[in-house]
């Protein structure tokens, strides 16, 4: 990646009557990343995308989108921003074509009627075009919301947890394009909590109650937190989880699936709780790496401590 | 309900509301009205008479005139409901026994407003001239009255009902869909996040406002269009003023309305308090802004309230353009206050605007 960044903000800072929703947020990110900005329910990512796309105004901090100033420039960086909102916003009354068209009127757009219509056909839209957008599934009206951000060529895209609700052979499609669009250079910076959606990401920051826990390429960040796993299966997991779940150097147990994984920071005092469990009947014990999942659990239990 | 304070509100403050204005403002049978004496004779009869009218609870004495045609300018610009002539030589006729007449011109573009006073006024003759038709004037007193009343009804000789109702009807329907349109559907377009898209591209606050608002400006051109017409054809009301001057007071009119409607969404959560809401604008509209009850007879605190109304001023634009052939220099007392609302209401409603997008 070259050192050219998209969006450079340092200092964001948002008070909503008093209460701090984001607090002192820095961010870089480099043109043609797709960027997981990650963190959990209400912890101020809506927040800070829409500051960094002039939707908000900072009540401290600086920086620049696009190379425009978020303070001042809002309006050029809106016309050369997509920005997807976390729920469905487009016209429900109105067909996909009329939806699709409105926007590009929004963006007085050269070309209007040949954009539309390479927006359907792009989204396999084409056959529905007079379907009215309040009667499309969930999948769909991504798709459509997809479409209409895209219309004007943006070149950043940000996208608030685009595919709630949207079933997981939809979100491979989504992510499909997210990269297609990636390799033609348009920046992506994607608010999500799901794990497999993380994992798609060049880079991911992760945020809690408005401050940066952690920012890295995603490859990296198992070996940042530095957090040791233990995979165990056994008959009876309960039991186990019971034995393991506060006991010294376990810090986070947690069930994928059939097994049961343990994690600590220090892993001298894992592997000494592990082989508390390791005589049970039926236990077996596997080190793994942690995943992305277990971390980020980590990361938020953390945070929580922090503030409690 | 705790949680719901809107409703509770509704519950709470309807009756209570009700009770203020219908037991307090509202009044069907006016007194202390606005009236001008034309006094074009001073002698001890007249004198009696002055002090009759002062004492009666019908008639305040706001001015007292001297000459012919000094009067007519108090009931055309509204600051009077009546003008009371005495002409000239009116006591030597009366003792004469020539049965001079006294003139009463009342304000009749509100007939129920006139009415009361007009029933009272021959009465307040009668006690007034009483206590001096003695002596040589005796034989005076045992005939009919020695003077005659003539009612004069301004601007609606007929006293029809339809006159004062058609023409201030067209400003409740622009209040009504005005105010509830516009609150409905931009609190649908926060409800529904369609207005995150719309803030998200280059529009500005300013343009997202014009866009929203500009078709209902059409549309209460076609609700003016149409009481007019309905008004013209179906009850002959006769239009005798500035045309100008009416479409001026509606251009205005409307305009405060949509910003109201405007104020109103940047306040409602749903479309079910913008509706509350402008319930809550309209029933005070109805009551005291002289529409359905004189708005001389309701105390001065519930006029403070119906002068803060726009529909007020609209009524009083539309009266007195229809009615009263007034131009636009008869209507200014009204436009002023009416364009004064009008700034009010859209610095507000761009001020909360702008607070909502935060």
């Amino acid at each position: 990646m070259n050192g050219e960044s998209v969006i450079d903000v340092r200092g964001l800072t948002k008070r909503f009557g008093g209460r701090v929703v984001v607090d002192d947020f820095a961010l870089r990110v480099p043109r043609g990343a797709i960027y997981g900005f990650l963190g959990p329910n209400g912890s101020g990512k809506t927040t800070t995308i829409r500051m960094v796309c002039g939707l908000l105004r900072p009540d401290e901090g600086e920086g620049t989108c696009l190379g425009l100033d978020v303070r001042q420039e809002s309006a050029l960086i809106k016309e050369r921003v997509g920005y997807m909102t976390q729920r469905f916003s487009l016209y429900e009354d109105m067909s996909i074509r009329e939806n699709l068209d409105f926007v590009a009127r929004l963006y007085a757009l050269p070309d209007r009627r040949r954009r539309v219509e390479a927006a359907l056909g792009d989204l396999g839209l084409s056959g529905r075009a007079e379907q009215l957008a309040g009667t499309l599934s969930g999948g769909w009206k991504q798709r459509l919301a997809l479409a209409a951000c895209m219309i004007h060529e943006p070149e950043l895209l940000l996208l608030d947890e685009p595919t709630a609700g949207v079933d997981p052979k939809a979100r491979r499609d989504f992510w499909d394009q997210i990269r297609a669009y990636a390799a033609h250079g348009v920046t992506t910076l994607v608010s999500t909590h799901y794990m497999d959606e993380a994992v798609q990401c060049d880079q991911i920051a992760f945020i809690a109650y408005g401050r940066k826990l952690i920012d890295a390429p995603t490859r990296e960040i198992p070996g940042i937190v530095g957090l040791h796993a233990w995979r165990v299966t056994a008959p009876d997991l309960d039991a186990v989880q019971a034995r393991l779940r506060g006991h010294p150097g376990v810090e986070l147990t947690a069930r994928f699936g059939a097994d049961l994984h343990a994690c600590g920071l220090d892993r001298e005092a894992l592997d000494a709780a592990v082989a508390v469990i390791r005589d049970m009947p039926g236990v077996e014990v596997t080190r793994i790496e942690a995943g992305l999942e277990e971390i980020f659990i980590h990361l938020m239990a953390q945070s929580t401590d922090a503030l409690q | 309900m705790r949680r719901d304070r809107l409703t509770f509100a509704i519950m709470v403050m309807m009756p209570v509301l009700q009770l203020l204005l219908f037991g307090y403002a509202i009044n069907n049978d006016p007194r202390h009205l606005a009236t001008v004496v034309e006094l074009r004779e001073d002698g001890p009869l007249t004198r009696a008479f002055l002090a009759g009218l002062r004492l009666s609870s019908y008639f305040d004495i706001i001015a007292v005139v001297r000459y012919e045609g000094e009067g007519d300018q108090w009931i055309r610009s509204g600051s009077a409901t009546f003008l009371i002539v005495v002409p000239e030589g009116f006591e030597t006729r009366l003792v004469r026994g020539e049965r001079p007449q006294i003139l009463i011109a009342a304000d009749a573009s509100d007939p129920v407003a006139a009415g009361g006073a007009l029933g009272a006024a021959n009465e307040i003759a009668r006690r007034s001239f009483a206590p001096l038709l003695v002596g040589p004037l005796l034989p005076l007193a045992t005939k009919a009255p020695p003077y005659d009343i003539v009612i004069h009804r301004r601007f609606n000789p007929a006293a029809e009902t339809s006159f004062n109702i058609v023409p201030g009807l067209l400003g409740v329907i622009l209040t009504m869909t005005m105010v509830m349109i516009t609150s409905i559907a931009l609190t649908r377009e926060f409800e529904r996040g369609t207005m995150e898209t719309l803030l998200a591209t280059p529009l500005r606050p300013a343009e997202v406002m014009i866009g929203k608002t500009t078709p209902y400006i059409l549309v209460g051109a076609m609700q003016t269009v149409l009481v007019l017409v309905a008004g013209a054809l179906l009850f002959q009301i006769p239009f005798s003023g500035s045309f100008d001057a009416l479409l001026m007071g509606v251009g205005i009119f409307i305009f405060a309305n949509l910003m109201l409607g405007y104020l109103i969404s940047t306040v409602a959560r749903t479309q079910m308090q913008a509706m509350q809401m402008t319930f809550f604008v309209f029933l005070p509209s109805i009551l005291l802004s002289g529409f359905m009850f004189p708005f001389r007879a309701m105390p001065w605190w519930a006029q403070m309230i119906g002068e803060a109304l726009p529909l007020t001023h609209f009524l009083r634009i539309v009266r007195e353009t229809i009615l009263k052939g007034a131009s636009f220099s008869g209507i200014a007392d009204d436009l002023v206050p009416l364009l004064a609302i009008l700034v009010a209401l859209t610095s507000l409603a761009m001020m909360r605007f702008r607070r909502t997008l935060d």
